[in-house]
């Protein structure tokens, strides 16, 4: 099978989105699903949160950041290209319900899968508040999209470019602090960031869930390789989540099991630097892939 | 009478370092020599062994006379994946083990023989099938592995159009993300599916029922369905440990390796952990199969830790004289207690007991016992745990009426209907985790079932 490109551009430096034809998987998917990609023959299979889909229209919306080779070469796609292997909608889908308010933050690329649950939430009869941010403010995404699906929204980033001059937690924490009612805050973005929200939560009695990415193989729960302890008991991430209750996620193991392969990223960036040098002579900066 | 033809097999140092096939294959006069042997009883006996019941003595004869061809298209006529059976069947345990020959001496080599025609066959350029007239009537199978192959390929050689539904990138089931190169070369695999689609079976990879269809579904758009989604989720100890950096279910340490090509990194993009010390826990060819391939990966020592004694390993006898073969340590009668880990969380051993074997418990086999004191560590950088796996729920979201039994399984009645009236159920979804062989035959009973139903 192959899957074609619709869209493809770079929202900020590194970070791109890209529609895929895929209309059997935007039929099915929910918010808080996720999608297994595999780019050619010799690729690797990468799980990524779905950030919007289209019925009508039959596409996928993802929103990913160049990291490791696969996401550095899907960066290189372009509309005349497609994709292997798309397989999806997988996980379990947001429970989302009439709650009352709703708090969601999105922390770096972590905004995207954010964004088609704010709209669900919403849709739902939720108030819905969202803190998003980014390391600075070139670095943001998605801000006028999360501002039509949210009653309020609050900016953080870490160097003070735009909005709060700080990390999405101390919103988090100002919030609780008040006296409004949440009813459930969802925190999706780097782990660093995600373990932040659930120790500024643990005081209070608010229902707080998190999106875990782990690494994965087949995304059917086949392989156990993305294999979570959640209150001490095993789970695996991609039949049994990605949606977990933020206390009760142990963040430091599954931290360490993301960095399992950091050596073999590293050695694959450079053979396909390298590889793709040979052919060209650009220094792995053109876009022959 | 001359004795069984040996299989020509890679040296044993030499193929520990490399993913080729193991087993070379007979030549033609080892091929015509060994059937040869064959008695030709009256009442031949071999067949009844057989779950999709090969004519064994009519193949056998046509080889005798270098007819390879006519042993080919006898052996077609009821299996479609000759190459694959030929390679990984337990015949010691089924055709094989009702040859008279067995009696006094050892049994004709039956599914060497019937591997030889399937790769003549294949050597020669497989003749593309002719396609039976539509009876118009779709069926859906659910699952590339061997039973949904098998069952695909009786319902398109009936005339029915067949589509199948595959979760992974690649068809082929077990025989693809499971079974390594050495022992089933991947080609082969692709040669034997390519028939199966020349036949006219439609495959939808990237599918995942459940998820993008239902059962349910799938009902509003076929007639029949078939449900062959096998057994894919592994299963862990319990143990503490367990989810350490560098313990692998044997089902992902196989998928990275096989269907992902991770032993070719970095040429292909999935990396994986290489060990220099790794325990494989568990007795069965899946374990054996894990072993051999973290030793290809270039382990210094790989050793299989085993509950019960030699005599208990349900893997292959074949399997594991190979693995014995190749310097892979037995560690029997020992069970991991725990799995030991760094300050970074990455294994560093497994902590065993040893084991004794008490009474017969109700499987018939004689229950393994701690042996208390004996407890020892075991360095490793690797530990993969092979100790079986369950069918995969997934297939149940969706699938309102569809009954499971508690441990998962479908519940089918002896021509492999479900609960649903004209959905069909077959191989290790329905049995819990068995042979390539005995899932084809579940595919094909059920073909039958799905054949009258449609009439």
């Amino acid at each position: 099978m192959t899957y074609n490109i619709l869209e493809k551009y770079e929202m900020v430096s590194t970070v791109h989105l890209m529609k895929i034809q895929a209309p059997d998987v935007a039929k099915a998917a929910k918010a808080g699903q996720f999608i297994i990609l595999r780019i050619d023959e010799n690729g690797e299979r990468i799980p990524l949160t779905i950030a919007d889909f289209n019925v009508d229209e039959g596409y996928v919306t993802i929103i990913f950041q160049e990291m490791g080779k696969t996401t550095k070469q899907l960066a290189k796609l372009t509309t005349d290209d497609t994709l292997q292997d798309f397989v999806g909608p997988l996980g379990r889908p947001s429970e989302i319900e009439k709650l009352g308010t709703v708090v969601l933050v999105g922390g770096g690329v972590g905004v995207a899968p954010i964004y088609p649950q704010a709209k669900a939430y919403r849709e739902a009869g939720n108030r819905v508040i969202s803190i998003i941010g980014a390391r600075s403010e070139d670095l943001l995404i998605l801000e006028d999209e999360m501002r039509t699906q949210s009653d309020e929204v609050y900016i953080t980033t870490d160097d003070g470019s735009k909005g709060h001059h700080g990390f999405v937690t101390d919103i988090v924490l100002d919030l609780l602090k008040s006296d409004r009612k949440v009813d459930r805050i969802v925190a999706i973005g780097p782990p660093v960031m995600m373990r932040a929200v659930a120790g500024v939560v643990e005081p209070f009695d608010v229902e707080t869930l998190v999106s875990l990415n782990p690494i994965m193989v087949d995304g059917t729960g086949m392989c156990g390789g993305c294999r979570v302890s959640i209150g001490g008991e095993t789970k695996f991430a991609c039949v049994d989540g990605p949606e977990f209750d933020a206390r009760k996620v142990d963040f430091n193991l599954m931290m360490s099991r993301l960095g399992l392969y950091r050596p073999d990223e590293g050695e694959a960036v450079e053979h396909y630097e390298s590889e793709c040098e040979k052919e060209t002579g650009c220094g792995g900066e053109c876009t022959c892939q | 009478m001359p004795v069984r033809q040996p299989m020509p097999t890679q040296p044993s140092d030499e193929r520990a370092h490399n993913f080729n096939e193991v087993a070379l294959g007979y030549t033609p006069e080892q091929a015509v020599s060994e059937a040869g042997r064959c008695i030709e009883c009256k009442k031949p006996q071999c067949v009844k062994g057989c779950p999709v019941n090969i004519d064994i003595p009519a193949f056998i004869r046509s080889m005798k006379n270098s007819d390879f061809d006519g042993a080919i298209e006898k052996i077609k006529e009821t299996n479609s994946l000759p190459a694959i059976c030929g390679r990984v069947c337990p015949q010691e345990t089924q055709c094989e083990m009702y040859c008279v020959l067995g009696k006094k001496e050892e049994p004709v080599a039956i599914g060497r023989l019937e591997r030889f025609c399937a790769d003549h066959e294949r050597e020669k350029g497989v003749k593309t099938p002719q396609r039976t007239p539509s009876t118009g009537k779709r069926v859906a199978v659910v699952g590339s592995g061997p039973a949904g192959l098998a069952a695909a390929s009786d319902l398109a050689k009936t005339g029915h159009e067949v589509t199948i539904f595959e979760a992974l990138h690649a068809a082929g089931g077990v025989l693809i993300y499971g079974i390594p190169e050495f022992r089933l070369p991947k080609d082969i695999v692709q040669k034997e599916v390519d028939y199966i689609v020349q036949l006219g079976v439609d495959i939808k990879p990237d599918y995942v029922i459940g998820k993008i269809k239902t059962i349910d579904e799938l009902k509003e758009e076929f007639d029949a369905i078939f449900i062959g989604t096998g057994a894919g989720l592994p299963n862990f100890m319990g143990i503490g440990g367990e989810n350490l950096n560098g313990v692998y279910s044997a089902n992902e340490f196989l998928t990275r390796v096989n269907l992902m090509k991770a032993y070719q990194f970095p040429k292909y993009d999935t990396p994986i952990k290489r060990g220099k010390r790794v325990i494989v826990v568990g007795g069965g060819n899946v374990a054996m199969d894990a072993a051999r391939c973290a030793l290809r990966l270039g382990a210094e020592e790989v050793s299989i830790v085993y509950r019960r004694s030699d005599d208990e390993l349900p893997a292959r006898r074949e399997e594991i004289e190979h693995a014995k073969e190749e310097g892979i340590i037995f560690r029997l009668l020992t069970n991991p207690v725990k799995i030991l880990g760094d300050e970074n969380l990455m294994v560093t051993g497994a902590e065993c007991i040893k084991m004794k074997l008490g009474e017969p418990d109700d499987s018939g086999r004689r229950r393994p016992q701690e042996i208390k004191g004996s407890e020892h560590v075991v360095d490793a950088d690797i530990v993969i745990m092979a100790i079986g796996t369950s069918p995969n729920p997934l297939i149940f979201e969706g699938a309102g009426e569809l009954e499971a039994s508690k441990w998962g399984t479908i519940i089918v009645d002896e021509s492999g209907m479900t609960s649903i009236e004209g959905v069909c159920a077959g191989g290790d979804v329905v049995t819990g985790a068995a042979t390539v062989i005995s899932a084809m035959g579940a595919g094909k009973l059920a073909a039958v079932t799905i054949n009258e139903y449609l009439k």
